[in-house]
């Protein structure tokens, strides 16, 4: 990351360094990266320690979750996974393969008119489950699908 | 790093919007097959989506995602011709963005 915006963050007054900062044109508009990276849940080794740093824990299982994956992937390195949430006012999905070294793959924030959707290519280094997890309305939400491993992608 | 293609149409009152970026994405786990050593992360932390200048996508990745990544998703609301503008930002500090019109 960037240290010079991490001391910026740290200081006090944050949003109005910040918005003097992009007057001042030192900042793109649409460049701020709000969000920064949550990097202990990115490294976490295990879901639950991923879930717990992304504040997504106990999440209830829910049918309005889809997750769609191939029931077998021949190679690991690229599988298509396609998360539908009919759940209203979703606002995060988050993608996570059990098994993987560091099961967090992502975290979509949504807003703005953008659907409960998100479609992308995953690594996985063993047969697991493909874990969706929703974030909408204060509320955690969850679904599964198991996926099938031939060649595990991650290397090794 | 740079070279990411957008595709953004209409289906109905949805847009759907395609975007293949280009990316080593290495995850910091893996060894590298000849000297046996780790081959260090390098890979897209965080991706901004901005449809008519609102903010419609604000991720977060690791080295998980696959090799150059696909993403798509949908924006209710959007109409033909608003702009698309997608950027990354990786764990090295290197940045890339695209931008395109709805068909």
């Amino acid at each position: 990351m960037n240290e010079q915006r991490r001391s910026i963050l740290k200081g006090a007054g944050a949003a109005s360094v910040v918005t003097v900062a992009a007057a001042a044109g030192l900042l793109k508009p649409g460049t701020v990266w709000a969000a920064g990276w949550n990097k202990a849940a990115f490294e976490a080794k295990d879901m639950a320690g991923a879930l717990s740093s992304e504040g997504a824990s106990g999440g209830a299982d829910s049918g309005q979750i889809t997750v769609k994956a191939p029931d077998i992937a021949e190679n690991g390195a690229v599988v298509p996974v396609e998360v539908i949430s009919a759940i209203p006012g979703t606002e995060h999905i988050i993608i996570l393969a059990e098994k993987n070294g560091f099961p967090l793959i992502a975290d979509f924030g949504l807003q703005n008119g953008a659907e409960g959707y998100v479609s992308t290519r995953i690594k996985m280094g063993a047969t697991s489950n493909v874990v969706a997890v929703v974030k909408a309305g204060g509320k955690v939400y969850k679904a599964a699908k198991e996926v099938k491993v031939t060649i595990g992608g991650c290397g090794g | 790093m740079a070279g990411m293609k957008i595709r953004a149409s209409m289906a109905g009152d949805v847009a759907e919007i395609k975007a293949l970026m280009n990316h080593v994405m290495e995850t910091g786990l893996r060894k590298d097959a000849k000297t046996g050593e780790i081959v260090p992360a390098h890979h897209i932390t965080n991706v901004t989506a901005t449809v008519g200048g609102k903010v419609v996508l604000d991720a977060q990745w690791g080295g998980g995602i696959s090799k150059n990544p696909y993403l798509a998703f949908k924006v209710k609301g959007a109409k033909a011709g608003d702009k698309v503008v997608i950027e990354t930002l990786d764990n090295k500090g290197e940045k890339d963005s695209a931008e395109a019109d709805i068909g």
